[in-house]
Parts: structure tokens; C-alpha cells; sequence
């Protein structure tokens, strides 16, 4: 049998808080919590209750990371008087504060069981913020937002720089999985799903409009959990891509999606165009 | 759902043998994640994988055989089924020989439905006609 995971490294010990806070509070603070289960050595989500919280995983994954967030919106949305707790990284908050901000989860009713990433993963993410607001568990790693790719990218000639995209997404493969797992994409009807935009069982998809349309869409959205680029089969670096589409965001409004639950997102704000000007 | 859990398997489909996690609530499949760390895909599906949840509780999914009498087709035990195929089969080969009749067997069953296939072609029919819908 394969063992998963054993590669994991130093990050071994970095959990009992969180587990330890998780047994306290579940049939008492809250009803549920949204944590992890070891099987067959691979971290898997699960929701707990007091019955089997007790399986709950007593370390918490190093590397694995899963759509928290958008399991939290499906949970609340099923039943909205749960009372509910979560394992997040500084990426889920982001991703959980973004949602609330648009209506689709309700911070109020969640305990936020806080997970900063280790120093190895938070490099290889680049992430701005590898922890979130509250942490209980693991050493804050320094969080530094790589637009390395981006400058790179952009240093070189426009038809160099357009060849290097469409060879890229030439190799798409259309799983979706892009959109699929990325915790900000809940629309019911999605424009990826109509034929006259994206042909279906044409392959690669129609040039760019498959992955432009994902990328407009990101824009003030994005919360670069880098989860679409690790589901990709083919290695997109979709990530590189969205930091651009945030780059701009950001460069023009000041706002950076998930960084905080005050700040107004610019696409919930109906402005003149001196306000962008 | 104030259930939901994840359990990991093997996607169905293909024989690359992706590592999946079905997504469970109610009692029902509610979505697939692709299995992070796998040794086969770590944290990749194709979209047959992505969608492989769908045909599960689907409708117009099969769910008994089928029998064509004259003109209409009619719903049919396991049994009569299988009865009817072995004899037109072997009536096959009798009349034109082994190698008239071929055998897909399919990604979608387990590797010893697969090897049972295979000796049912080669040591029970004779013949060496089989391939499997798998071919990548």
C-alpha cells in the first residue's frame, strides 16, 4: 500500500492546539467542526461532530490544502443555523472574508481555528500572508507576495509575451478544475458553461476566451490561493496570471481581495470615472 | 447538511487510476475534489474525473438489463440476460469460429474482473480478440 504524505517534513508536531480547542468547543461552542481526518496516511477533510471528533487528525496537514472555503459556504447555505468552526490557513480567511463581503458566508457564525503555513510551503505559495488573523497554531512565516513571474513576464516583447500565454493554454485540457475548486467561483450559471463561449468537446479551448473569461472574472476576486494552479494537470500558471489581473486591481483601487473585511470591494461600489481616473 | 464527508477512491473512468475524494452528505454524492499528495495524480483530475459524481444518482442511468423482442425492448432479469447472451455467443462460434466474437472489458471494473475476462476469452472461448475501453 502506498502511504501518503510521508514526505512531510519538520512540520510534524503543529497541531495539537488546534485539535486540543476543536474537542473543547464542539457540542458546546459550536456544533461542527470542519477539520481533517487521517486515512491511509493522506489528510482528508471531514466535518465532526461531538460523536467522532475525537478522530479528528492530531496533526494538521503541512502541505495538503482543500477548498475550505467553499465548503463553508455549501455548509452554511444547507443549513444557516449551524453553528460552525473551521481550520484556516491565511488563504481560507481570505478566501472566507471575500465571500462574506459578497454575501455568500457569514463570518458571525464560524469560530476561526487558525493555521499559519511553515516556512516551506509559504515560499513555494509566494503568498502576501501565509497565516491568518488569529493564530493558534504554527510560527508565523514571513509572507512576501511573489510577482516574480509577473515581472519576468512583462520584461519581455508583447509577441514574445503573448506566444509564451498561448502555448500555454494551447495544452488546457478543459477538466475545469480551475474553476472547479477555486473557493470564489459559486456562481449557479457560469459563463464557461455556455456554448457559444466555450464549444463544447472542442479542445484546446478557443483561444483565449476560455481563460480570459476566468481571468476577468478574478479580478477583485482573486484571493491567490494558488489552489487553481495546483489542480491544474498541464501546469497552467494560472496563478501568475490572476496576480496580474490583481496587480491591476490593486494599483488602481488600493484594494487587495480578503485583506480585510472593511475595505469596500471596487466591484460592489457603483462609482463615476473620476473615482478610477 | 450537517454531514459531510470526504472518502478517497480511484477514479472510475480510465486506467490511469487517479486518486479522488467523493464528497458526501445526506447520504449522497455531493461533488469531487481531486485527492492532494496522490501518488498517481497529486491533486489532478481530468473533467471526466471532475464530473464523475454526476452519473451516480443520475436518471437516465441503466439500471436493468435490457431485452429486444421483435420490435419492442423490454426490461430483463440479471439471469435471462446473461442466459440469453452465452447461448448467441456460443451459437456464434459455433457456426464461425472463435475469432468471430470479440471481448471489451472495461477501466471501470476491478483488475480481477479484468484477468476473469481475459481467461474467459482466451481458456473458455478461444480466443485472444479483447480490449478494454481504457485505451490511452
Amino acid at each position: 500500500m502506498v502511504v501518503l504524505g510521508q514526505s512531510r517534513s519538520e512540520e510534524k508536531d503543529i497541531v495539537s492546539k488546534i485539535t486540543d480547542k476543536a474537542r473543547d468547543i464542539t457540542g458546546k461552542e459550536v456544533d461542527r467542526v470542519l477539520a481533517y481526518r487521517l486515512e491511509e496516511g493522506s489528510h482528508i477533510p471531514h466535518l465532526f461532530s461531538a460523536q467522532d471528533i475525537e478522530q479528528m487528525a492530531e496533526e494538521y496537514p503541512a502541505q495538503e490544502r482543500y477548498p475550505v472555503a467553499s465548503m463553508v459556504r455549501r455548509l452554511q447555505a444547507a443549513d444557516p443555523g449551524i453553528r460552525l468552526a473551521v481550520v484556516v490557513r491565511g488563504c481560507d480567511e481570505r478566501a472566507l472574508i471575500e465571500l462574506a463581503k459578497q454575501g455568500q458566508v457569514d463570518l458571525e457564525r464560524l469560530v476561526l481555528l487558525g493555521l499559519a503555513c511553515g516556512e516551506e510551503l509559504a515560499g513555494a505559495c509566494g503568498c502576501s500572508q501565509p497565516y491568518p488573523s488569529e493564530v493558534l497554531e504554527g510560527e508565523k512565516a514571513e509572507g512576501d507576495l511573489d510577482l516574480g513571474m509577473v515581472e519576468k513576464l512583462e520584461g519581455l516583447p508583447p509577441g514574445e509575451r503573448l506566444d509564451y500565454w498561448l502555448s500555454r493554454f494551447n495544452t488546457c485540457v478543459k477538466c475545469f478544475g480551475c474553476r472547479n475548486v477555486c473557493p470564489l467561483c459559486y456562481c449557479k450559471e457560469c459563463a464557461l458553461d455556455e456554448p457559444e463561449l466555450v464549444e463544447p468537446g472542442e479542445l484546446p479551448p478557443r483561444l483565449p476566451v476560455f481563460h480570459l473569461v476566468r481571468a476577468v472574472d478574478m479580478a477583485g476576486r482573486c484571493v491567490d490561493c494558488g489552489l487553481c494552479e495546483e489542480a491544474c494537470p498541464v501546469g497552467i500558471p494560472l496563478r501568475t496570471l490572476y496576480r496580474k489581473v490583481g496587480e491591476a486591481v490593486e494599483s488602481r483601487f488600493d484594494y487587495r481581495p480578503g485583506r480585510s473585511l472593511e475595505e469596500e470591494s471596487p466591484l460592489a461600489v457603483l462609482g463615476t470615472e473620476e473615482d478610477v481616473s | 447538511m450537517t454531514d459531510y464527508r470526504t472518502v478517497p477512491t480511484i477514479c472510475p473512468y480510465c486506467g490511469t487510476g487517479c486518486g479522488m475524494l467523493l464528497e458526501v452528505s445526506g447520504g449522497e454524492l455531493i461533488g469531487i475534489l481531486p485527492q492532494k499528495g496522490h501518488p498517481v495524480s497529486d491533486g489532478t483530475l481530468c473533467v471526466k474525473g471532475w464530473t464523475s459524481h454526476e452519473f451516480v444518482g443520475s436518471s437516465r442511468r441503466l439500471t436493468s438489463p435490457t431485452i429486444r423482442r421483435g420490435e419492442a425492448a423490454g426490461e430483463a432479469s440479471i439471469d435471462e440476460a446473461i442466459g440469453l447472451v452465452a447461448r448467441e455467443l456460443w451459437r456464434v462460434v459455433d457456426e464461425h469460429g472463435p475469432d468471430s466474437v470479440a471481448f471489451i472489458c472495461s477501466a471501470k471494473c476491478t483488475n480481477e474482473e479484468n484477468y476473469l475476462v481475459g481467461k474467459l476469452a482466451r481458456a473458455v472461448v478461444g480466443t485472444n480478440n479483447i480490449d478494454h475501453c481504457a485505451r490511452l
